[in-house]
């Protein structure tokens, strides 16, 4: 069941909260041992939030009685919240991100915490301290990553809806793997206060949803300005949901040459350039647009990203929360035991290639050039929306790949995100959806991407594609 | 590029993580194998091209210096591996020796 057709239910009364979570436990607990795309879960708490709901004498909320699932690095107060790492084992926050506290107000119901890859480092799903997720659509195969689990249990329906958070594609790519809608807000457009950081200057938390439709309801309460995160956008939210039928007429869209290269998979460009064919005829003037600097964005990034994580996962020292090794004689045995015992593989990879990045001597070459590279980036962003209203390219260049298959070999994973990394340099917004199954039966993803704040645009144009191609109504056999 | 293993045992002191002779040696091999493909950042010309830290320009975001409800010490302390009364207790930092 999507979110709106939960909502429908209740409305013409035909179902209660506790009705829908008990439906969804029994398909939890049938799937998810499977699937394991849960790294917490606890019925009983999923209960008693629906029990509570029912006492209420009026449904109040725009997601009353809709369960949400939480990726496992976003807090909620007094519930495991982990980031998938030994490093936070035991971690239960003191208090709610700004995101949850909203859902709350809703009057949503926590499902539980997704598996992710370790910190939201991983394209896969299988840096995780829990062990892998698995894709819904094939089990051999990974969900795609960092919000891996999230996307699996909305693929599989075990969620109606979920958040990821998304640093360089994290909610989009697997998104596209398991053929759900994923969108990256707008940078500044969703707070982050109380998402555990991992690259500051590209972090956003978005919604992961079955139909478009849902996306915009999710999108709409968690939006908007925060003071307490300072980078987060004060500008109004538009009513999302109000422009979604507005169709799609007249509207200009890109595409990037640049994204249309080798290693790019058949079965995913014929999709995508049947799903263009579909955007003409819906009346929407196509044409293409040169992004020449989008070779750039694999190494800029990972060169940003590795050095904000350096320094933001330096907070890990087993002093005030989560693992402490317990044997260290003295304070720097403590810090280096525990963040040995604490941070796997990945983790530690990427801290080390930070702290190279960010270490005298090769500041400028690697983190100064890049963040002048960033900007060239983004004004290959600028100047395409000055002639195009979105830009059309594909969310990976290949479907879901093997459970394995690139866990050995870090710099292939890291390619695998080339479509969606420019995105977060930029900072605008993009929205991956179904367009197409492969010959075996794998969801491929299309991108959207719009300048800042055009998120009501984004979703009005994968809407309009969304009704008259209906991949949302593909299901995997389960 | 060249990470040598020494390089990478110089990294991982300077980020305070105690790491296995084997993963020094595959994360220098790993590590080059990136750097050379980062490279290709040389290439781009950013001659003038200011950076960017913040995607849309904002800086110095201020707000009234006002006290807010915040978590008591209680709540500050209770996921802390080792407490001692309102402190955050921690192995010995100053060698009494020296």
């Amino acid at each position: 069941m999507t979110a709106q057709e939960i909502q429908a239910l209740y409305r013409a009364r035909k179902a209660v909260p506790s009705e829908v979570a008990e439906e969804l436990i029994r398909r939890i607990e049938k799937l998810d041992p499977q699937i394991h795309a849960f790294a917490w879960f606890d019925p009983d708490s999923v209960r008693r939030q629906a029990g509570a709901l029912q006492k209420e004498v009026t449904p109040r909320g725009p997601l009353w009685g809709v369960p949400v699932l939480v990726k496992d690095n976003i807090c909620v107060e007094g519930v495991p919240t982990t980031c998938a790492s030994r490093i936070l084992a035991g971690f239960r926050p003191p208090y709610d991100a700004t995101v949850v506290g909203k859902l709350k107000q809703a009057g949503a119901v926590l499902l539980g915490m997704s598996n992710m890859d370790e910190f939201a480092f991983g394209s896969s799903c299988e840096h995780s301290c829990y062990g892998p997720t698995r894709n819904p659509w094939d089990m051999a195969r990974v969900p795609g990553g960092s919000s891996g689990g999230s996307a699996a249990a909305v693929a599989s329906a075990m969620a109606p809806l979920a958040l990821g958070s998304d640093t360089g594609g994290s909610i989009r790519q697997p998104a596209a793997f398991c053929g759900t809608v994923g969108l990256k807000p707008t940078y500044g457009r969703v707070s982050r206060y109380g998402l555990i950081a991992f690259a500051s200057s590209l972090d956003q938390i978005g919604p992961i949803s079955r139909t478009v439709s849902d996306c915009a309801l999710l999108l709409q309460t968690i939006a908007g300005f925060d003071p307490r995160d300072s980078t987060s956008g004060n500008l109004p939210v538009p009513d999302y949901g109000k422009e979604l039928e507005k169709g799609v007429q007249g509207l200009r869209a890109g595409v990037p040459e640049e994204f249309f290269i080798g290693g790019l998979d058949p079965e995913v460009k014929q999709a995508i350039e049947a799903a263009i064919e579909q955007y003409r005829q819906l009346g929407v003037t196509v044409s293409k647009v040169s992004m020449p600097h989008t070779e750039y964005a694999v190494p800029t990034y990972y060169i940003i990203a590795t050095a904000e994580a350096s320094s933001n996962l330096a907070r890990f020292d087993g002093v005030q929360y989560g693992h402490r090794s317990s044997n260290g004689q003295t304070l720097l045995e403590m810090y280096t035991r525990t963040r040995e015992q604490g941070f796997g593989p990945e983790a530690k990879r990427r801290i080390i290639l930070g702290t190279f990045v960010l270490s005298s001597g090769y500041y400028d070459a690697y983190y100064g050039n890049a963040l002048k590279v960033r900007t060239l980036i983004k004004q290959d962003f600028d100047r395409a929306f000055e002639r195009v209203d979105f830009l059309i390219t594909p969310t990976a260049p290949t479907p879901a790949f093997r459970l394995g298959e690139k866990i050995e070999d870090p710099l292939t994973m890291y390619l695998s995100d080339i479509f969606t990394i420019s995105v977060n340099l930029s900072g605008v917004p993009a929205l991956s959806m179904p367009c197409g199954l492969t010959k075996s039966r794998l969801p491929v993803g299309m991108q959207l991407i719009a300048k800042p704040f055009a998120e009501d645009l984004l979703l009005r144009a994968a809407y309009a594609y969304e009704q008259v191609a209906g991949w949302h109504r593909q299901k995997p056999n389960l | 590029m060249g990470i040598s293993v020494k390089d990478v045992e110089y990294l991982a002191h300077l980020a305070r993580i105690q790491l296995t002779p084997q993963e020094c040696e595959q994360f220098a091999a790993q590590l080059d194998e990136i750097l050379v493909h980062v490279q290709k950042l040389k290439s781009a010309r950013t001659e003038g091209v200011p950076p960017t830290s913040h995607v849309l320009g904002l800086s110095n975001v201020f707000r009234e210096d006002r006290p807010q409800p915040s978590l008591s010490t209680d709540q500050a302390l209770a996921n802390a591996p080792e407490r001692e009364g309102p402190f955050f207790k921690v192995p010995r930092i100053i060698d009494p020796t020296t």
